[in-house]
């Protein structure tokens, strides 16, 4: 596992998620400056809807946990471990920072 | 019970005649009692529906259909096996064989019977009262003669000032009808009113341009010279009209009695005791027909109360008896608030009286009380029934006045005592008398775990009848949760302790302008997918700045923040406006270039438009280019706004168009496509009373009439279907908009998220004559404001669409990926009546199968 330069922080969207490309596998980068960790990495595809979507959720911070609600049926997965709130189901996630204006992924 | 052996080994057969309202609630209460397991049950009804709504016919004018005021569908009998047959007149009884006879001939065996057959309009035998457009007002066939009348005539006449003459008159008014009303006795209502209280009606409802003709007695009615009928008066003068309706009192239905020889009363109704047991012990009578202690109670409430006493007797509770029941009524009449309250005209021995009267605001209150003052006697009241719950409590629970009684019907000034407070009622006090529910009943409800309205009336059935107690419920339902110690919580969510209303008036009132000012003055935490497009929602309904601008990107829902609606596969659906359904070929073939190009998927949509389906992320903005350059708009399929004004072609093309609906939608369609609201809005307009664009099925609904408009409000098709209620008739277009202006702005600053107009105006305590008194009589002051507020939304529109493609940051929000060019792989379409659709599951792996 080595970290991996995707994109520029220029590229994300304050407070809401991009679509990214990493070694074949679509991952949803989530910028969140309120947050200790400011980036991070999960699945981009949605077991539940069964469609590459989660980037376009709304973030949201539920009793200490940062969040994403999936637009097509409103499920919650945690933005650091991919956990589903609602399902016994976890997608994957990565470890992601951000140094200077670079955004890097751990995989 | 009875001796016939044959008999012995089935269920003794219990029948009922008559299936009004009162013959159905004593199934109803059959059924609750178990009883449909001791009984073989059959019941049959004259009418050709089953049990349906009588106290709300006159909706049946106003958008109710039948089914909508039906009692049942048939179900509960079905399902409890109950025997019924609508159609079907029972023309003997004899009772010492214990056989009915129908009206085709057949007979049938009973062991007990119930009449439950009502009363019958009466009408005065004046020479000329069969005359062709002569009517009574009391079944839905009534109504269908008299509506299909109405349509070829244009004047309307009610024989009869009571309280079901002056409802009929409003009927005829809604129909278009030029109306009067002419009275027999001195004044209007002579029941429930006072001379005063009368004639204060009577100016208020002259008021509204209905002739009133007191103390007036019709002679004979002849052919008219201007009009259908002439009415010739005892003192010589006469009156013209088309149509003659009779509401000139009620008459019990006893013809069965009389036949089989039961006991009546000297002037009608079949003699009853405590119990409801006719003369005759296996006979029952119950409701309009009964007569107990030689009284007969025209109101569905004693009814009820009659059919559960009875239930219970044939069932062997004798402890539900029927001991009267109190007459005290509060109506709205032609919009003229009615009270009246026990002994209304003070015939109680060494009575007092109070009276107040202001003739500017035309109202008028009389309190009578007892010779010590102590306690409220009666009372009546015109033009302000806000006074009524109060003083109906104190009569019935008969609670002692307070020192300064005569300040129950004073004007509420700063300082003067609060009106009754729930506490003070006690357990017993009947909160609604439709179905005889107690505070008691309430409070028990309340501890059993319904915790809103909505479950206490599902429970007890209170404010389920007249709907006249529905405010008194709410205050007793709020103080018993309040007494519970239970907290209602009406929190948008976890991050701001208020309501969306409250959220609405911070940002208004404190002027900000950003999510993140808002939840660090207002809230706590970081927001999450409840709060934070309720927010976004809230600022543009406030602000209306463009909804992908930096500070706004984060709160937008995803079909917002792409400005398009996400489809299953995470495509993106692309509907343009077309304002009232109008295109041109061109556009028509720009849609079908665009289509074609993108390979996208064509529909009409059920709102009048074209969306074109299957469009990835990164397609939108180049789709749109094409679509804007061609002269489309944005039309905001995926926003909590506007959606379609749905319009027919009106009196341009069509012969019976009394309107131009055609420009009147398009004109609605531009000048509120800007406006974000709590939820969707929908619109329709129709050029005649056809009604060919259904308005009355939108939230807000444009009818064409010969004086003008029609508008409709706060209907919606969808999961629970609700029809418009008319709002005004016969508007001038600019006073169509300034309503709508205010309806749509007062919904957007008052109702709860994702609440849509139907719902929020049945939560509003006073629901539709409340909104009226805001929108049309500016009863909070808030109109000018109201209408400002939604000048600055039409001022500030702007196509988002447009806007986006102006701005190169919003645009790169609409790459796929933001380090690479291809395409989602899982984006797979196939063929189906040749054009695109989303491949399944199934036919995935088969498509990824053959490629590999
Ligand atoms: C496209 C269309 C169906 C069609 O193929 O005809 C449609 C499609 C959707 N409707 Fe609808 N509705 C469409 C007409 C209607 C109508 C008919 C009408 O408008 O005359 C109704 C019933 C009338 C009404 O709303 O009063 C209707 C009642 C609903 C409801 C239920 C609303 C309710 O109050 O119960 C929803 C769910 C919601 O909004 O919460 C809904 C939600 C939706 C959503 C947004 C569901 C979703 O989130 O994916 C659909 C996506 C639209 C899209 O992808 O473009 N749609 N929907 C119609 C678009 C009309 C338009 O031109 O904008
Ligand atoms: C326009 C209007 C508005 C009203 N508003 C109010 C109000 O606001 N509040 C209020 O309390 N009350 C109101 N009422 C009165 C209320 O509707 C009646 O009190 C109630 O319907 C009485 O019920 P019922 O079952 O006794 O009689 P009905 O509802 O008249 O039912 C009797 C049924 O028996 C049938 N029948 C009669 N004889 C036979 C037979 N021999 N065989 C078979 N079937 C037979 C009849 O066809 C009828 O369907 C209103 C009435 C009208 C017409
Ligand atoms: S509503 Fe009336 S005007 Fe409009 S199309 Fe139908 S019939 Fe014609
Ligand atoms: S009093 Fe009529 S519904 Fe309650």
């Amino acid at each position: 596992m080595q970290w991996k330069l995707v994109c520029k922080q220029s590229d994300l969207v304050v407070g809401a998620g991009v679509a990214a490309m990493v070694n074949g596998e679509q991952v949803a980068l989530f910028y969140v400056p309120e947050s200790e960790e400011k980036v991070f990495a999960i699945a981009n595809w949605d077991p539940i809807g069964k469609a590459n979507v989660l980037s376009r959720g709304l973030v949201g911070h539920l009793q200490d946990q940062w969040v994403v609600a999936s637009p097509l049926y409103k499920q919650h997965f945690d933005l650091s471990s991919g956990q589903c709130l609602e399902d016994d189901l976890k997608i994957p996630a990565w470890a992601a920072k951000l140094e200077g204006d670079e955004v890097f992924l751990r995989c | 019970m009875t001796t016939r052996i044959a008999f012995s080994t089935a269920k003794p057969h219990l029948v009922v005649v008559g299936n009004g309202m009162v013959g159905h609630h004593f199934v109803e209460q059959i059924i609750a009692q178990g009883g449909h397991e001791n009984f073989q049950i059959t019941v049959f009804g004259e009418e050709p529906h089953l049990a349906y709504d009588r106290v709300h016919l006159s909706e049946y004018f106003t958008g109710k259909g039948a089914a909508e005021l039906a009692m049942t569908d048939g179900t509960l009998y079905d399902d409890n096996g109950v025997r019924y047959f609508t159609n079907s007149l029972v023309t003997e009884i004899d009772r010492s064989e214990k056989t009915l006879r129908l009206q085709n001939g057949e007979t049938l065996a009973y062991d007990k019977l119930v009449l439950a057959t009502g009363s019958y309009p009466f009408v005065p035998p004046i020479p000329g009262h069969k005359r062709e457009n002569t009517f009574v007002y009391r079944t839905l066939e009534d109504l269908d003669a008299i509506r299909d009348c109405a349509k070829k005539v244009t004047r309307g006449t009610v024989v009869g000032g009571g309280l079901l003459g002056l409802e009929a008159a409003n009927a005829l008014k809604n129909l278009g009808l030029e109306t009067s009303v002419v009275e027999f006795a001195p004044r209007l209502m002579p029941v429930q009113l006072d001379e005063k209280g009368g004639s204060v009606l009577k100016e208020m409802i002259e008021g509204l341009d209905v002739k009133v003709y007191t103390d007036t007695a019709t002679q004979e009615i002849v052919d008219g010279e201007a009009a259908f009928h002439r009415m010739n008066f005892a003192d010589g003068t006469h009156l013209e009209t088309d149509l003659i309706l009779f509401s000139a009192g009620i008459r019990p239905q006893d013809a069965l009695a009389k036949q089989s020889g039961l006991e009546m009363g000297e002037r009608g109704g079949i003699t009853i005791n405590n119990h409801c047991q006719t003369s005759d012990k296996d006979i029952y009578s119950i409701g309009e027909c009964a007569l107990w202690n030689n009284r007969i109670y025209g109101l569905v409430a004693p009814g009820y109360t009659m059919a559960k006493a009875a239930a219970g007797h044939l069932l062997g509770d004798e402890s539900l008896a029927f001991t009267g029941a109190d007459m005290s009524t509060k109506l709205k009449l032609l919009g003229c608030d009615v009270g009246s309250v026990g002994d209304a005209h003070a015939q109680s021995q060494g009575c007092k009286v109070f009276v107040y009267q202001d003739e500017l605001s035309q109202s008028y209150r009389k309190m009578v009380v007892s010779e010590d003052g102590k306690k409220l006697l009666g009372a009546v009241l015109v033009g302000d029934n806000s006074y009524y719950d109060t003083l109906l409590q104190y009569y019935l629970n008969a609670i002692d006045l307070p020192e300064s009684a005569s300040s129950l019907i004073l004007p509420v000034t700063d300082g003067a005592p609060a009106a009754l407070g729930v506490d003070a009622l006690p357990a017993t006090a009947s909160i609604c008398s439709c179905h005889n529910v107690s505070k008691q009943d309430i409070s028990d409800a309340v501890c059993n775990g319904a915790l809103s309205v909505g479950d206490v009336k599902g429970v007890t059935k209170a404010a389920t009848g007249c709907g006249g107690c529905a405010a008194l419920l709410k205050k007793v339902v709020d103080n018993e949760l309040l007494a519970l110690g239970v907290e209602v919580s009406t929190d948008i969510c976890e991050h701001f302790p208020y309501t969306r209303q409250d959220l609405y008036n911070l940002v208004k009132v404190e002027g900000i302008k950003t999510f993140a000012d808002l939840i660090a003055q207002h809230g706590k935490g970081h927001g999450c997918e409840i709060c934070k497009p309720a927010v976004g929602s809230i600022l543009a309904s406030v602000w209306n700045e463009y909804v992908l601008k930096k500070e706004h990107i984060s709160l937008q829902d995803t079909n917002d923040r792409f400005l398009a609606n996400m489809q299953k596969d995470g495509t993106y659906s692309i509907v343009p406006r077309i304002p009232g359904g109008e295109i041109t070929a061109d556009k028509l073939i720009v849609l079908g270039q665009v289509a074609k190009e993108y390979n996208l998927y064509t529909k009409i949509t059920g709102g009048q438009r074209i969306d074109l389906f299957g469009a990835t992320l990164n397609q939108l903005p180049d789709i749109w280019g094409k679509l804007v350059a061609a002269g489309f708009e944005t039309g905001q399929a995926y926003g909590k706004s506007l959606r379609t004004v749905k319009s027919c072609v009106g009196s341009t093309w069509c012969r019976y168009g009394v309107n131009d609906s055609m420009t009147m939608a398009i004109d609605l369609e531009n000048r509120y496509k800007g406006l974000r609201s709590p939820h969707k809005i929908k619109f329709a307009v129709s050029g005649c009373t056809r009604e060919c664009a259904e308005a009355q099925s939108k939230d807000i609904g444009v009818i064409a009439t010969e004086g003008g408009w029609n508008l409709y409000v706060c209907g919606n098709g969808g999961m629970k279907p609700r029809h418009g209620d008319l709002f005004a008739t016969d508007l001038d277009d600019e006073t169509l908009v300034k309503y709508i202006d205010r309806v749509l702005m007062f919904y957007t600053k008052t109702a709860d998220r994702l609440q849509r107009t139907s719902v929020w105006m049945d939560g509003l305590e006073g629901g539709l004559e409340y909104l009226k008194s805001v929108v049309i009589d500016d009863k909070l002051g808030i109109c000018n404001e109201l209408e400002a507020q939604m000048q600055l939304v039409t001022d500030t529109f702007q196509c988002e669409w447009k806007s986006t493609l102006k701005d190169q940051e919003a645009l790169k929000n609409f790459r796929q990926f933001v380090n690479y060019e291809g395409s989602d792989d899982n984006v797979v379409f196939v063929e189906e009546r040749d054009q695109v659709r989303p491949a399944t599951e199934a036919e995935k792996q088969q498509l990824i199968m053959k490629v590999g």
